[in-house]
């Protein structure tokens, strides 16, 4: 595959894999996290670093999992000791953020764990990185381990279906039929947590949040059928990140800004003429009704 | 065999007690009306059975077992506002929510459940809106929803939170008259209640509650003036001016 | 060390930045209480993410560092994007917390693509508009110092004459509405201020971690009290404290930024306040619920002891009918024979005159507070502090004939609580 081919399906690969992800923390209520896991992924990371003084992918995920499952607990735990769930989250990621940071200048300042890549990734240099794989040849590493993450989400989100759907909707019910409301808590943030790290590498943190965020938040104004905003939301996060490669070539740009641009530009092309909650529609609703 | 009994139930939030040494038990086949002034603890009293939250002290058996989730012989009802109504997802696919318990994990219901919960959409009078987005549903229609789904579960005991408030008089004569069918099926159903004008009408049993068990039994026996006084305080003068009925 | 002070005494660059992060953190500490009472906190977070196009927009247009005109650009893009995340949300089934997220992601993105056009220019690369990302209050110099420290300072003020009309439209808006505030104005006047935070800290904290400055000193407030004005008051302190304190601490290394380490002095007050604060710390929770179960265990104890006091009853067969652990229990009991209240002899309890005296009194104040939580409307102010402090001490007979006589006044008063229940079979009788 070419170059620019590479960074296409990597791009694809994330707008997928986060977009669908993306779809339980909206309706869950719980999207700060997903902003507050990719910035305290960043001190897994160092973490993974100092404790294996090595730059190994596998040590990383684990250090970045471990991370994003730290935030959900801390928050959890400032939650339930009273704090109201907004500024728990603001305290605990921007602490765990800072603590990554300074840990960065201060022990791994010469690696190429740089806080600048972290924040907005390098994706023009994913399709150099390669890994030899049986039958298939030299691949980007990053695809490799996007693909597997991928794999990982779609498999876990089959089998759960039914309780990520449920515990979505009426926790209540759910523990009253009992399904382990707080292990399927856990079990979609180490999903956020993976994903996000495997995302973060090629296209950084803020890149991360756009697009577990955006395409859900785009098809959550198209569709009122839960699969169908799964899908919908995934294909909308290949379509962000490819409008995006386009437009970063031609305004000669960072490729992960414009990205999370489109992404920002296509909802709010839909939140104008969406059929049905689009505010084109709404306020000719609006004006139909008061000219009868 | 009672179905439900239930044994010095306490439950404190923050160590301040809400529910004091509650006891009760039902016998198979009753319909059943928990009322009670607001703050009382009637919403309290039927999560804790349910375990929803947790008891600091007590007993629940339902069919002369410890109430476990997974026994699949209780349903529950909560209440309308509970949930987020904006959430991407039709009728019929609520009412095959109920449908999940039976299925454990990683299964998805079949074409067998997708008939029965029509079935029991169709108990409800919502066949029509099978597949109309949740929110544009009124909130007597997001009702019966939910009293479908109940049904759906296939339980014997039902436990029902509020599910008259914010409805139109057209679903709540079709809820109680559901809730009779249930009965008359032999099902138990206890459901929380506040509009003290229909509880004669509504209930065979009537459980009194404030904090405590103030009065158990049938309808006809325990709620009178001395018992409600005694259950709302002063503030039943109200129920004079509303002019309310009640038989001594 | 002897370095750091050295500058501080005599760089009067130094005294600047370190006054004006003060102020700053003063500032950001009092917005900030507000704004976590609003439940916008996070609000602030968007904000300061959404200033970094705005300053990049401002540095293409006028192609060089002017501080004042990069805050305008910042101040701009700043409200824009609160007001988008409060349109998104009013019309549109989107809950804010997404729409925060939402914006706060796409304003950055194109952020970072305009600092890539900026980087092109050929100004561009002298510009240190990668400062604001992080900040790094050392570059700050002379005027633009001067300018961030008055308008933190203005900040301080208009918000101290302000205090009740933010107060009470935070409080209860309708009610604000009601006596003729302009609540709407006001909400637009506070999100502005909150702006203009946001971007004369973001130099010196960073977009990333401006949010920390204004919810993590709000936060750790509220551990010390009740009050508005205090929280208010304490919040500015400890956001002064930590904005001085991460400003010393950064300049100790050579190239360290300032933000992350003013962000966490923040958090070590924070945890500090969570762990310790006397009232909601998590030490005295864990202390009160272990003294209050003892306590309740006492008079859990002592009651049924009195309830069997014709029957004699072994120590054994009690701890059978407690539901407490072993460890409490011999607690329990050496506290009761301690104090005389109840005796025991060859594992034989028995329950002294003074112990059936305590046990009354504990069965009348549990009784008030039993009826005072069933009863709010008719005994919601029923006094029982009284009884409450004297739980320690034994009662006197003369205090015990008061307490029974306000018993039987309580009773006099609400006639409806001397009705028997008349239950129906199956039902349990009770009785008050």
């Amino acid at each position: 595959m070419s170059y620019e081919l590479w960074i296409l399906f990597t791009g694809s690969l994330v707008g997928l894999s986060c977009g669908v992800i993306g779809c339980f923390l909206i309706l869950r209520k719980m999207s700060m996290l997903a902003d507050a896991i990719s910035h305290t992924v960043l001190l897994g990371l160092v973490m993974a670093f100092i404790i294996s003084q090595s730059m190994n992918g596998f040590y990383m995920l684990i250090g970045a999992a471990a991370a994003g499952l730290l935030t959900t607990f801390i928050v959890q735990l400032l939650n339930s000791s009273g704090i109201q769930e907004d500024a728990s989250i603001g305290v605990v990621f921007t602490s765990l953020f800072a603590l990554g940071v300074i840990l960065i200048s201060l022990f791994a300042k010469n690696v190429h764990l740089d806080v600048e890549h972290a924040l907005m990734g390098e994706i023009a240099f994913v399709p150099w990185n390669t890994l030899s794989l049986p039958f298939l040849g030299p691949i980007p590493k990053s695809v490799v381990m996007l693909g597997s993450i991928l794999i990982i989400d779609v498999t876990v989100i089959l089998l759960l279906f039914k309780e990520f759907k449920l515990t979505s909707f009426d926790p209540d019910m759910a523990a009253a039929i009992g399904i382990p409301v707080l292990v399927i808590h856990y079990i979609l943030m180490g999903l956020v947590s993976v994903t996000t790290v495997s995302a973060f590498d090629s296209v950084g943190a803020i890149l991360v949040v756009a697009m577990l965020i955006a395409p859900g938040a785009t098809a959550y104004l198209l569709t009122d059928r839960y699969k169908v905003m799964l899908l919908l939301s995934g294909g909308i996060g290949i379509f962000d990140s490819v409008a995006g490669y386009y437009g970063a070539k031609i305004f000669d740009v960072s490729i992960s800004g414009a990205m999370a641009v489109a992404a920002g530009i296509v909802f709010f092309i839909v939140w104008m003429v969406s059929p049905k909650y689009g505010l084109i529609s709404k306020f000719l609703n609006q004006r139909r009704l008061t000219g009868q | 065999m009672n179905s439900v009994e239930i044994k010095g139930l306490t439950v404190a939030y923050h160590r301040k007690p809400v529910l004091i040494d509650v006891a009760f038990s039902v016998p198979k086949g009753k319909l059943i009306g928990i009322v009670g002034p607001n703050g009382a603890g009637k919403s309290t009293l039927i999560k804790a059975v349910l375990g929803l939250i947790p008891r600091s002290s007590g007993d629940v058996k339902i069919f002369d077992k410890s109430y476990s989730p997974k026994s699949k012989t209780v349903g529950y009802v909560p209440q309308r506002g509970s949930v987020d109504w904006d959430f991407p997802t039709n009728a019929l696919d609520v009412v095959l929510m109920g449908r999940y318990g039976h299925l454990g994990w990683f299964k998805r219901p079949s074409k067998k459940d997708v008939a029965f919960a029509m079935e029991c959409l169709d108990k409800v009078g919502m066949t029509q809106y099978a597949s109309r987005q949740i929110s544009q549903l009124s909130g007597g229609q997001q009702q019966r929803v939910f009293l479908a789904r109940a049904l759906a579960q296939e339980a014997e005991v039902y436990f029902m939170d509020e599910p008259f408030v914010g409805v139109d008089a057209a679903t709540e004569k079709a809820i109680i008259s559901l809730l009779n069918e249930l009965k008359e099926q032999g099902k138990t159903v206890l459901v929380v209640h506040h509009d003290l004008q229909t509880v004669t009408e509504y209930f065979d049993w009537t459980l009194l509650l404030n904090r405590k068990t103030i009065a158990y039994g049938p309808t006809a026996d325990v709620f009178n003036v001395d018992n409600l006084q005694l259950t709302y305080g002063g503030k039943l003068s109200f129920l004079e001016k509303d002019k309310m009925l009640i038989q001594p | 060390m002897s370095h750091l002070w050295q500058s501080i005494l005599t760089d009067g660059n130094t005294q600047w930045v370190l006054l004006s992060t003060l102020l700053l953190g003063i500032a950001s500490g009092v917005l900030g209480s507000f704004a976590l009472l609003r439940k916008q906190s996070l609000i602030g977070d968007a904000v300061a993410h959404a200033a970094l196009p705005g300053i990049c927009f401002a540095f293409m247009f006028i192609g060089e560092k002017n501080f004042f005109v990069l805050l305008i650009g910042a101040a701009a893009t700043g409200l824009l994007a609160a007001y988008t995340i409060q349109l998104i949300t009013n019309t549109t089934r989107i809950k804010e917390d997404t729409a925060i997220c939402l914006v706060l992601s796409v304003f950055f993105g194109l952020g970072i693509v305009l600092l890539t056009k900026v980087a092109q220019m050929p100004t561009g690369n002298q510009s240190g508009l990668d400062d604001f990302i992080f900040g790094q209050a050392a570059s700050l110099v002379g005027r633009d110092v001067q300018l961030m420290g008055l308008t933190a300072a203005a900040l301080i003020v208009i918000t101290t004459l302000l205090f009740k009309e933010f107060k009470v439209s935070t409080f209860d808006p309708q009610f604000a509405r009601g006596i003729g505030l302009p609540v709407g104005l006001l909400n637009f006047f506070f999100v502005s201020l909150l702006v203009i935070t946001v971007v004369i800290g973001i130099q010196a904290v960073g977009v990333i971690l401006m949010a920390a400055l204004l919810i993590t000193p709000a936060v750790s407030a509220r551990y010390w009290t009740d009050s508005l004005r205090t929280m208010v008051l304490i919040s500015g302190i400890v956001g002064g404290l930590s904005g001085a304190a991460g400003t010393l601490i950064s300049t100790l290394g050579k190239g360290l930024s300032t933000g992350p380490f003013i962000v966490l002095s923040a958090t070590v007050i924070f945890i500090v306040s969570l762990l310790f604060s006397p009232k909601r710390g998590l030490f005295s929770i864990i202390l009160r619920r272990a003294r209050n179960d003892d306590r309740l265990a006492v008079r859990f104890v002592l009651k049924k002891v009195h309830v069997w006091r014709d029957k004699s009853i072994s120590e054994e067969f009690l701890f059978q009918e407690t539901n407490i652990s072993k460890i409490r229990f011999t607690r329990v009991i050496n506290h009761l024979m301690k104090h005389g209240y109840i005796l025991k002899s060859d594992g034989i309890i028995s329950i002294t005159d003074s112990g059936t005296m305590k046990a009354e009194q504990f069965r009348f104040v549990d009784e008030m507070v039993e009826l005072k939580e069933m009863y709010p409307s008719e005994l919601g102010s029923l006094d029982i502090t009284w009884i409450e402090k004297q739980e320690e001490e034994a009662l006197s007979k003369d205090q015990l004939k008061k307490l029974q006589s306000k018993m039987s006044e309580i009773y006099t008063q609400n006639p409806f609580l001397n009705i028997k229940v008349t239950a129906g079979k199956g039902g349990r009788r009770y009785e008050l």
